[in-house]
């Protein structure tokens, strides 16, 4: 008989160890998904986890795709996992995404075609306002009124989804586009063009601000008593107000900080490798970000390390379905695999599993 | 009394880290009230959870009217006859009263039969109910009554009490003592768990003493003092808090027409409390549980604010402040639940010193943490209220009840409040760290603090109080002097028997 | 624009078509949260059911099995959930999600070479006399079985929790779990019942959505719907008739949004598209004030110690 017993104080060997077994416990399973699909499990693990940095064919391109993509997930997670230590869960951040986006971009080609230096900060500003206003909609409607956070979070993922193709078909659409959707593009617009700052590394200022936003996380929960009181919501609320805890400007806080830091990934992302405003623009960093933030134990150093592995298994997944025609819903099915080994094993931390001979009754 | 009904051999279970019973044994005669005697921790609530079949015990056995008896789960239990009044109800708060008897019943009837058997029964044993109300809108009196009638409806043969007083005015012990009495006269046996010595010596025919989880002494209670019941329960002679009385000084706390909405759908109004305390006063505040003891705690601590003046410290308005305004004006609180309230279990100590502490002890700089201020603190509260712990980075939920009450209360008495307000400040204590956390409110009282004990142990108040008054559905009694308040004038303060009736016990057996 | 093109009979007898998803799928919700269970995966649960549902009925021919398939396919999916939640005691809001997350994954996997197939279709009711009744006849009984099977549930579901036995414990195991287990009942069984039961409802509902309303699978396809239905759940305040009287509330929404599409109501197809998920926001809102039906252990981590 299989036994739980709560350890009288959580395992930190454990806590650091966890992630690591969940991806390896991953890997197998994966490999194990990629067999069934008719694929050697060892290439595709190898073609997802090693080529892309070190095949000599292709790391050159994909090394830089790196940063890039574990840009906006690291940005999104840090502001995701503020949320989620308070026990807010916001899970809406790619509607936050799109909103920075359209919004960043919409201020950007207001001014086409000035070549003003303020033109990038200003759509800077505005992406993370656009992220912001929206993730500010389920947080005045949960302390207003109590409304679930979840549900409408959710809810205005579909409708910032249509406001983007409303805005690539109408308000924003290139003009010199022959009534094709999707805008101007920002690569051919120097003064919103957020390009790479060091050619082939594929940095640009997204990734920079995904390292502050990393540190002033880092400080924020550490050393700081606005984090002290987030920890302290979410493990024991009634100790929180007790503490003397404010609920609501706690979750305006951090629903606006989430939402702020998922439009700047949103604005970044549209004015540098995305380029433009076009229906298909987001791509589930949003949602791929929730992984990350757990993945990293909601730390943010651990989300540093999670969004470039699972910024790995993105471009792994490309590289291989490219080379192996390994779908990339395969891809999507080992994230999620990912998130269930891990939830699973966090028990370790906090339970011995204890296996007793029965019959001592 | 024809024989032994349930006789216990050897019965030990442990936990990870502690004996929770050791080598047990004892035998429960037919018709008979059987005391079980301990302090808290001494294993009681293990021992009768292996009786009702929650909990598989590692050794030795139990024999009911001389067959084997091991019960897999409650049900088993039950089927047998056993049938049990948790100390902390296992009531459904959403669900009406007849519903609740029924999920505590095997073959329960159809819902119309079943609330006509209510009735019936709760009148033969003077405990009315009726069966459809919500049982989250009842008394703690009223709903001990829903758990009682769920046993009495299966004919139990043993019935099992676990702390039954706790919750109740003695008035209304009065009459459930009445309805124990009326059953055994019937046959049924019952298996009384208390700590209080005075309840047991009136009750029970036969009294078994546990400490730390071992059978320490039997005896015949109506035969045995007080104290040598208690010694055997404690182990050594215990000290009694000592005090040295001082004039009383200036206003310190005054609360006036505080009302206050509850939080929660269940809980308590709070209808125009008036009171005052004075600098070195000790204010006991009675009254049976859930009559606005957590509210009124919520009010002064500043975690539900109402208007300015309904409560004020030193003169000042502080009715709509919030709890960290009100800790720098003076006012500190620890309330009852230790752990998710008073503490976060998961935290290290550090970080609870740092929990109430940030204000008063200026453990942040710019909203930066000084962490090494707040190890500090830690330490000198575990140091101070001798609170047994490897380490201040341990977290919360590994002490014991009592070393973290003793950090809790020790937290707000090393911040050096002017007003301090506890609720239940030794609630699942055991003995000495309860004495030793009596003697430091009375040592802050004698530096001049006006104090505000909130409990449900009458003992406890009459003996630090200065001055008592008790809390009945959300209204303040007459506050008045604590030294020669009978234990019926306290009653009838705690609102008397809350409309209870004498068990009908010339009618006979009714049920 | 032209609004005389929109016939009240057929928009009616359409509507409960587009609500039956959302009903089954709600219901089925309903019994896990009044279990105390917040399973967020309904979504992830539904998509996996429909591409089951899908699959199968093309490989078998037959649309009944189709729908045990995807019954079955929920199921499986939410016992990942049971199992997280229930003895790895994982944090339920984030073990709901992982679930959509890998549903949504798994399903495109598994339906990549079925897209653009036409799945075998569903006999509807066809009374003669009676469902050609006018106006009632249409809207009252010439619908595919399942439509009527998800009322039936929902009837079920209300008497079941109301009168019997098994409905009271469960609402007993989601108000105090605690209470309930020192009663001897097994709260972990009870939930992971109520979580298969949830799953394979929400199967169903995906299903419907893949073999009936569409008929053809693509991927996603779901389009929030499972979120919807658990938004509806909090709409009806954990009642079942009132699950019933949402869904239909909300297929009326849709319904009505997709005729105005058709009709070339001056309003741009994107501002239509996005009305069913503001006025569930909207709806939430106006809920969110009553919040005492709520079952007391919702979401709360049961641990048996001792």
């Amino acid at each position: 008989m299989i036994k739980l017993e709560k350890r009288p104080q959580p395992s930190r060997a454990l806590a650091l160890a966890t992630p690591l077994i969940a991806v390896f416990i991953t890997m197998i399973a994966g490999g194990l998904l990629f067999w069934a699909l008719g694929k050697n499990p060892f290439e595709a693990i190898r073609t997802i986890f090693w080529d892309p940095l070190f095949h000599e064919q292709f790391a050159s391109y994909s090394r830089p795709q790196l940063l890039v993509k574990a840009g906006p997930l690291i940005l999104i997670a840090i502001g995701l996992s503020l949320g989620f230590r308070a026990g807010i869960w916001n899970i809406g951040a790619e509607g936050q995404y799109i909103m920075g986006a359209i919004c960043g971009a919409g201020v950007g080609l207001a001014f086409y075609p000035s070549e003003s230096f303020l033109i990038f900060p200003m759509m800077v500003v505005a992406g993370a306002l656009g992220g912001w206003a929206w993730a500010m909609i389920p947080a005045l409607l949960k302390v207003k009124f109590g409304t679930n956070e979840i549900l409408v979070s959710l809810m205005l993922v579909y409708v910032a989804e249509q406001l983007l193709a409303s805005m690539s078909l109408g308000l924003l659409r290139n003009p010199e586009g022959h009534g094709f959707p999707g805008s101007r593009n920002l690569k051919d617009y120097a003064a919103a063009h957020n390009g790479e700052l060091i050619a082939g590394t594929g940095m640009h200022w997204g990734i920079v601000a995904a390292f502050i936003a990393v540190i002033f996380a880092y400080v924020l929960l550490n050393r700081h008593i606005l984090g002290f009181n987030i920890r302290l919501t979410g493990e024991a609320p009634r100790a929180a107000r007790f503490a003397g805890v404010n609920p609501t400007r706690l979750i305006l806080f951090c629903l606006g900080t989430a939402g702020a830091l998922a439009g700047l990934a949103g604005l970044f992302e549209v004015s540098g490798p995305a380029g433009q405003i076009s229906i298909d623009f987001n791509v589930g960093y949003g949602f791929t970000a929730i992984i990350v933030a757990f993945l990293g134990r909601l730390h943010p150093v651990g989300i540093l390390l999670a969004g470039l592995l699972m910024a790995l298994t993105y471009i792994g997944g490309e590289l291989a379905q490219l080379m192996l025609s390994l779908p990339s819903a395969a891809i999507q099915v080992f994230q999620g695999m990912l998130l269930f080994f891990l939830l699973a094993l966090d028990l370790l931390t906090n339970y011995r599993i204890r296996i007793a001979v029965k019959g001592a009754a | 009394m024809t024989g032994t009904l349930l006789s216990i051999r050897g019965l030990t279970k442990a936990y990870p880290g502690v004996v929770a019973n050791d080598n047990v044994s004892f035998d429960i005669q037919e018709g008979e009230v059987h005391a079980l005697l301990g302090e808290n921790g001494a294993g009681k609530s293990t021992l009768v959870k292996m009786i009702y079949g929650l909990v598989k015990p590692d050794s030795g056995e139990m024999t009911w009217r001389g067959g084997a008896f091991a019960p897999p789960e409650p049900k088993a239990a039950r089927a047998s006859g056993v049938a049990m009044v948790f100390q902390h109800f296992s009531l459904f708060d959403a669900l009406n009263v007849a519903e609740n008897v029924a999920l505590g019943m095997e073959n329960p009837p159809s819902m119309r039969d079943l609330a006509r058997r209510i009735r019936r029964v709760s009148e033969a044993y003077g405990l009315p109910l009726d069966p459809n109300r919500t049982v989250g809108d009842l008394s703690a009196g009223e709903r001990q009554r829903v758990e009682i009638i769920r046993c009495l409806l299966q004919d139990p043969k043993l019935l099992i009490m676990d702390e039954p007083t706790s919750v109740l005015t003695p008035q209304e012990v009065e009459i459930l003592f009445q309805t124990l009495n009326k059953l055994k006269s019937e046959g049924t046996s019952i298996l009384y768990i208390s700590h209080k010595l005075e309840e047991i010596r009136t009750l029970c025919d036969h009294a078994t003493i546990l400490r730390l989880g071992k059978n320490v002494g039997e005896c015949v209670p109506a035969d045995t003092s007080a104290r040598d019941m208690a010694e055997l329960m404690v182990g050594d002679t215990l000290q009694t808090p000592t005090r040295t009385t001082e004039k009383t000084g200036d206003v310190m706390l005054d609360v006036s027409g505080l009302s206050l909405e509850p939080s929660n759908p269940f809980g308590t109004t709070l209808k125009n409390i008036h009171f005052t305390v004075h600098a070195g006063e000790i204010l006991g505040l009675g009254g049976v549980a859930g009559n606005g003891q957590d509210e009124l705690l919520a009010a002064l601590s500043g975690e539900s604010t109402t208007w300015p003046d309904a409560v004020k410290v030193k003169g000042e308005d502080v009715g709509h402040l919030g709890p960290n305004a009100r800790r720098a004006r003076g006012i500190l609180a620890a309330p009852e639940e230790r752990l998710g309230h008073a503490a976060a279990p998961d935290m290290s100590l550090v970080e609870n010193a740092l929990l109430t502490g940030a204000m008063r002890k200026g453990l942040t700089q710019n909203g930066f943490v000084n962490w090494s201020g707040s190890t500090a603190f830690a330490d000198d509260i575990i140091k101070a209220f001798d609170v047994r712990t490897p380490g201040s980075d341990r977290a919360a939920r590994s002490l014991s009840g009592g070393n973290l009450q003793k950090f809790v209360i020790g937290r707000e008495v090393l911040q050096d409040p002017e007003v301090l307000v506890v609720n239940q400040p030794t609630w699942g204590v055991d003995a000495a760290a309860a004495a030793a956390i009596r003697q430091a409110l009375l040592d802050l009282a004698a530096k001049g603090a006006a104090i505000v004990v909130i409990s449900q142990d009458l003992d406890e108040l009459m003996e630090i109080s200065d001055r008592f008054g008790a809390l009945n559905e959300g209204r303040m009694s007459d506050i008045r002097p604590a030294a020669g308040l009978t234990i019926d004038e306290i009653g009838l303060m705690m609102g008397g028997a809350h409309g209870m009736e004498v068990a009908h016990i010339d009618e006979g057996a009714g049920a | 624009m032209d609004l005389s093109a929109i016939n009240p009979v057929l928009l009616i007898a359409s509507l409960m078509v587009a609500a039956t998803p959302l009903l089954l799928a709600a219901i089925g919700e309903l019994v896990v949260e009044r279990a105390g269970v917040l399973n967020l995966g309904v979504e992830g649960m539904m998509i996996v059911g429909a591409i089951s549902g899908f699959a199968i009925s093309v490989e078998t021919g037959s649309p009944m099995v189709g729908l045990v398939a995807a019954m079955i396919g929920g199921a499986l999916l939410s016992l990942l959930f049971a199992f997280l939640t229930q003895f790895a005691l994982a944090n339920q809001v984030a073990s709901g999600l992982a679930l959509t997350l890998f549903g949504l994954g798994l399903s495109a996997l598994m339906g990549q070479s079925y897209v653009g197939i036409k799945p075998p279709t569903m006999a509807k009711l066809d009374i003669p006399v009676i469902s050609d009744i006018p106006v009632i006849g249409p809207i009252l009984f010439s619908h595919d079985p399942v439509l009527y099977i998800g009322v039936a549930l929902c009837a079920v579901v209300w008497a079941v929790l109301k009168y019997s036995r098994v409905g009271l414990v469960l609402r007993a195991v989601g108000e105090n779990h605690d209470a309930a287990h020192a009663l001897g009942y097994n709260v972990v069984r009870v939930r992971v019942l109520a979580i298969l039961f949830g799953g394979a409802c929400a199967g169903l509902g995906g299903a419907y959505i893949s073999l009936i309303r569409v008929p053809q699978w693509t991927e996603g396809m779901t389009a929030g719907i499972g979120w919807i239905a658990l938004a509806l759940v909090v709409f009806a305040s954990w009642k079942p008739w009132r699950v019933l009287l949402g869904a239909y509330l909300f297929g009326g929404i849709n319904v009505l949004q997709l005729n105005l599409q058709a009709a070339g109501i001056a309003i741009p197809v994107e501002y239509l598209a996005m009305s069913p998920y503001l006025i569930t926001i909207l709806v939430l809102v106006i809920m969110s004030a009553d919040k005492s039906r709520a079952p007391a252990s919702l979401g709360r981590i049961f641990h048996a110690s001792g």
